[in-house]
């Protein structure tokens, strides 16, 4: 057992009312820069819909991640070989056009436009050429599906779904979308990393920050094709790959990432989960549909005598630890099962996780009124028999969240239904029966766990959101230079401005 | 001193020196600024067509420079059949037109591209322009000083190796047409630049990559152990 901790990220999914206050936090803080404009290392995108960059999800067009086939795990990008042959020009790189290019107004023309008879306007300019230009897309375009039904029909994991249930997503009066929040998955086998022909991404041992090494970042870019989420991006100017940090300055003292500690609907939860390094890659290399499970498998349990005691031989810290116990990740992932990591048929085990949402039951419209599809009597429980009627199709939740796997979905929706209807009756009508005690069994659950459920979904502190470990950076300093000898620098002399080279 | 000295000795050894000096100095101290500088995110059609024919073109026209320096007699005895001498000779022609074309439609896409602009400096048309130069000497001696690579092993490989082992044989080069003069100093040209301008990424062309393991961690005091597959 080789025991490693990584910082996890939780998005509740049922909470999230797409503000984008995350986007702004994160862009305000890290990408807003030259070079970094059309850069969303944070965004939220309607599903269904086509995603940004614009279908990202379309492996075939853009060979992310990783295949399964003969019993081995190939990269879907390149071999060695064929990468070091594509590096003058690479096919699957998406173009600007796939993200959209960045744009301003000229805002000076308000103020120093001469006296007429019209008002002034500000005029669009590319923040690339500085020129006027035509604005064709943008940042969240499709933002609550843009009063379009073509982003919806255009989302690549409505393909298998079926077309009776496919037409009840389509017409745009009925319509049901909620949203997704999506950073870099800081994955446990990350195909960035892999890609990467100058070794200049890695993965940090301590906490599993993947990162970029941009002093070995040769601009070879395979790094943005390999990625299954297009969570590594160029930065036209300095010629070099970003991505999502997870803000470990801040975690690093103490504070969570931006993006969640914004968080309106504090929908995000940050901890420490346990894993075991000995487990990779192997716990990608099963069938599609027991994808999930191996990666829950590779979750340790920070309670274990014995996983304490291989962590602690791997030089993790007791406060690291009890830091894993008290995770409100470990909770939903792996103790209450509610949790799924984004496209595990991606393979690269994607270390942030989303717990799916519920949605309402199928509606219809008959003589211009809608019509609920619920039977009269007892609807309370309609639903949680009835998954087949809820709104968002299983099946197209089970292809985001579990590469196709309904029953874990089923499981998952379930459980939360169970959780809702008992917190329900226990507080609308202040009594538990039977009944409600046996649905609860059916999901899997008792009454002490639904209420654990309920408090940290609904209830938690900032303390019990975000679990963050002490870092110790004032001992990892001893690492490279004598902190006694520098008492009284200013910061760790590798100062230079990151300026595009000739 | 005569000019002949002062280009094809003197200029030369300055221009490896500054190329070495500069180049180790620049990886160690100035990191950053080294990289590839692609712009395919900002314009990607005309790079296709461009960059593939100017990258391959070159490298294995430069390749087979290098084996004619290094195996003079081995180029000799495949030339000794005349079917093999047209072959090569029009085989590399081929690649220099190759990549002459792609430089020229690299060029007039640095013109044309309105995005590249902000992305275009000065030293990057030296580049272009010293290539251009380069590749059109190039071609142009294929064509007209018949054969290439019959001539070379006479005359540039007991020349360079005269370089290379600092006993400078310059008499080589002085009757030399003035195209295939301007051919070699144009070389010393780009090898002077070499450190100052995106020609760097050539030496950091990622062969390491065909060796190392998938997975890389780092730790806080170092790497450790990565996964393998």
């Amino acid at each position: 057992m080789n025991v490693r901790a990584h910082m996890s990220m939780l998005f509740h999914l049922d909470k999230c009312i797409g503000c984008h206050t995350c986007s702004v936090a994160c862009k305000n803080l890290w990408t807003d820069r030259k070079g970094a404009e059309y850069m969303w290392w944070n965004n939220v995108e309607t599903r269904p819909g086509s995603g940004y960059p614009t279908q990202w999800e379309n492996q075939e067009h853009f060979q992310g991640g990783w295949e399964f086939k003969d019993g081995k795990l190939r990269l879907r990008l390149h071999s060695r070989a064929a990468g070091l042959l594509k590096l003058f020009f690479n096919p699957a790189l998406p173009s600007l056009e796939d993200y959209y290019e960045p744009f301003t107004y000229r805002y000076q023309d308000l103020f120093n436009a001469p006296a007429g008879d019209d008002q002034p306007t500000a005029i669009p300019i590319s923040m690339i050429t500085g020129e006027p230009m035509e604005i064709k897309s943008g940042p969240n375009w499709d933002d609550d599906l843009g009063g379009s039904n073509i982003y919806a029909r255009n989302d690549p994991n409505l393909e298998d779904v079926p077309a009776e249930v496919r037409a009840q997503l389509d017409e745009l009066e009925r319509v049901v979308f909620n949203y997704l929040p999506r950073i870099c998955n800081h994955c446990l086998n990350p195909a960035c990393v892999a890609a990467c022909p100058s070794g200049a991404i890695y993965k940090r041992q301590e906490d599993g920050i993947v990162l970029v090494n941009e002093n070995r970042c040769r601009a070879w870019r395979m790094c943005v094709a390999a990625c299954p989420y297009k969570k590594v991006y160029y930065n036209w100017s300095t010629g070099k790959s970003e991505k999502c940090i997870l803000c470990f300055p801040r975690l690093e003292t103490g504070q969570a990432p931006a993006c969640a500690h914004s968080c309106v609907g504090r929908i995000r939860y940050m901890g420490v989960l346990l894993y075991d390094a000995d487990r990779l890659p192997e716990a990608a290399m099963v069938p599609d549909e027991q994808l999930v499970d191996a990666q829950r498998d590779a979750i340790l349990d920070p309670f274990d005598p014995e996983v304490i005691a291989a962590a602690k031989a791997n030089g993790l810290g007791d406060d690291w630890i009890r830091a894993a116990q008290l995770s409100p990740v470990y909770q939903f992932v792996k103790v209450w099962k509610l949790a799924l990591p984004l496209h595990p048929e991606y393979r690269t085990l994607a270390m942030m996780f989303y717990i799916p949402p519920l949605s309402p039951v199928v509606s219809v419209i008959e003589d211009g009124l809608f019509r609920l599809d619920l039977s009269d009597a007892n609807h309370d429980f309609e639903l949680f028999h009835r998954l087949s009627a809820a709104r968002l199709p299983v099946q197209y939740l089970a292809n985001l969240f579990t590469a196709g796997n309904q029953e874990i979905i089923r499981q998952t929706l379930v459980k939360m239904l169970a959780v809702r209807l008992y917190m329900r009756r226990k507080t609308v009508d202040g009594e538990v029966d039977e009944k409600l005690i046996k649905l609860l069994a059916e999901a899997g659950t008792t009454p002490q766990e639904a209420e654990a459920i309920y408090q940290l979904t609904t209830q938690p502190t900032l303390e019990e959101r975000f679990v963050l470990p002490p870092y110790h950076r004032e001992m990892a300093v001893e690492a490279w230079k004598d902190p006694l000898a520098h008492k009284g620098e200013a910061g760790l002399g590798y100062l230079q401005v990151p300026r595009r080279g000739e | 001193m005569n000019w002949n000295n002062l280009l094809f000795v003197i200029f030369p050894y300055i221009a490896l020196a500054v190329c070495v000096i500069g180049s180790v100095y620049r990886s160690i101290y100035r990191p950053f600024t080294i990289s590839s500088l692609s712009s395919q995110l900002l314009e990607r059609r005309k790079l296709y067509w461009g960059s593939i024919s100017l990258h391959y073109g070159i490298l294995i026209i430069l390749l087979g420079h290098l084996l004619a320096l290094l195996l003079p007699r081995s180029l000799m005895w495949w030339n000794a059949v005349p079917v093999r001498l047209y072959l090569l000779e029009f085989t590399g022609l081929a690649l220099g037109i190759w990549a002459l074309a792609g430089l020229v439609i690299l060029v007039y896409r640095r013109l044309t591209s309105r995005r590249l602009w902000p992305v275009t400096t000065r030293m990057d048309w030296v580049v272009l322009i010293l290539l251009l130069v380069s590749v059109i000497t190039g071609v142009w001696t294929a064509t007209f000083y018949r054969f290439g690579s019959y001539w070379f092993t006479a005359v540039f490989t007991p020349y360079l190796w005269s370089l290379i082992t600092l006993q400078p044989r310059p008499e080589f080069v002085a009757p030399l047409p003035w195209v295939i003069q301007l051919h070699v100093f144009n070389f010393f040209i780009l090898l002077l630049i070499f450190p100052f301008s995106r020609l760097v990424h050539i030496v950091t062309y990622p062969l390491g990559y065909l060796l190392r393991p998938w997975q890389i961690v780092v730790a806080v005091r170092g790497r450790i152990t990565p996964q393998t597959q």
